[in-house]
């Protein structure tokens, strides 16, 4: 497993996405910078971390969405290749197009830095195979922007194709409600591609890695990468 | 050449923004307020002086950057 982490200006965690990264997959992954053409040859894994690029100008991930390296990075998406961002990460990929809907403001207006309770809605994908279906982890939020809106078709789309990949839940599992921090439609925190290759997702499992942070329950994902 | 691009949200799509705006126009006792969304400005300088030219790049500059058309519209207007 060949991972890199792309850095654009603004991004603030990539640190924690190469600890987790190097923690599953025993080796360093290469830090890339936003305005490289190519990715390094044989990447398997690109990981967009969260921050703010840009400054959240414009419109969260606007910029970095048409940033030089997104062109390698729908390449690699539409060669089949892994492509994961968390938080502005997710932001990034719906603006840069390789994921439907967008990241609007939470519903009431605050920036949210919270423990949050997901459930994985399928352990089939190579990012979740470390989970079981409808497991309940906690993992860490922090976002001013992730309401996630798409329009009904799309919605529609990707409910009936399976493509949520995680929803707000509570400590027992009940989904939505006081459970949804953000307004996100349909509890969404997190999508794949259509073939399932790319996954986007406001919560932050990079940062739950270490007993020492509260909880491991981020683990899972790096490990499925590694299984891959 | 100047032109200015304004950006607003389209029907439907939730403005938490807009709304926290109305529920403070309301209560500072500006009556008559129904709704507000909130929107944005660009007002851009062209090197071009051609008319036609300039639609052409403005719309070009919207639809890659400046609104995200899944939940924005776009009005261009050269003044």
């Amino acid at each position: 497993m060949k991972a890199v982490v792309v850095l654009f200006p603004g991004s603030n965690r990539e640190g924690d996405a190469v600890r987790a990264l190097e923690m599953a997959t025993g080796k360093k992954p290469q830090i890339v910078w936003h305005a490289e053409t190519e990715l390094p040859a044989g990447t398997d894994l690109v990981l967009l971390p969260g921050g703010f690029s840009y400054g959240d100008y414009l419109r969260c991930g606007a910029i970095a969405g048409r940033a030089a390296i997104m062109d390698a990075v729908r390449a690699h998406a539409a060669r089949g290749g892994l492509v994961l961002g968390i938080c502005n990460g997710f932001q990034i990929l719906c603006e840069g197009g390789l994921l439907p809907g967008v990241l609007m403001r939470n519903k009431d207006l605050r920036f949210i830095c919270k423990m949050q309770h997901l459930r994985v809605e399928r352990a089939d994908t190579v990012f979740t195979r470390a989970y079981s279906k409808n497991q309940i982890i906690k993992v860490a939020i922090a976002h001013g922007e992730g309401n996630y809106e798409a329009d009904e078709e799309t919605i529609k789309r990707l409910e009936g194709d399976g493509r949520v990949a995680f929803r707000y839940c509570d400590a027992q599992g009940v989904v939505g409600g006081f459970a949804n921090p953000n307004g996100s439609t349909n509890d969404i925190a997190g999508i794949y591609s259509d073939k399932r290759n790319v996954l986007g997702m406001m919560p932050h499992p990079e940062n739950l890695i270490d007993p020492l942070v509260g909880g491991i329950d981020g683990a899972g994902l790096f490990k499925s990468l590694v299984a891959a | 050449m100047k032109a200015r691009v304004t950006v607003t949200l389209k029907t439907g799509v939730l403005d938490p923004q807009g709304k926290a705006i109305e529920g403070a126009l309301k209560s500072f006792g500006i009556a008559g307020v129904d709704s507000v969304r909130q929107g944005k400005v660009f007002d851009i300088e062209l090197s071009t002086q051609d008319r036609a030219q300039a639609e052409v790049l403005l719309k070009a500059a919207c639809e890659k950057l400046l609104a995200n058309t899944v939940v924005e519209n776009y009005r261009v207007e050269i003044v």
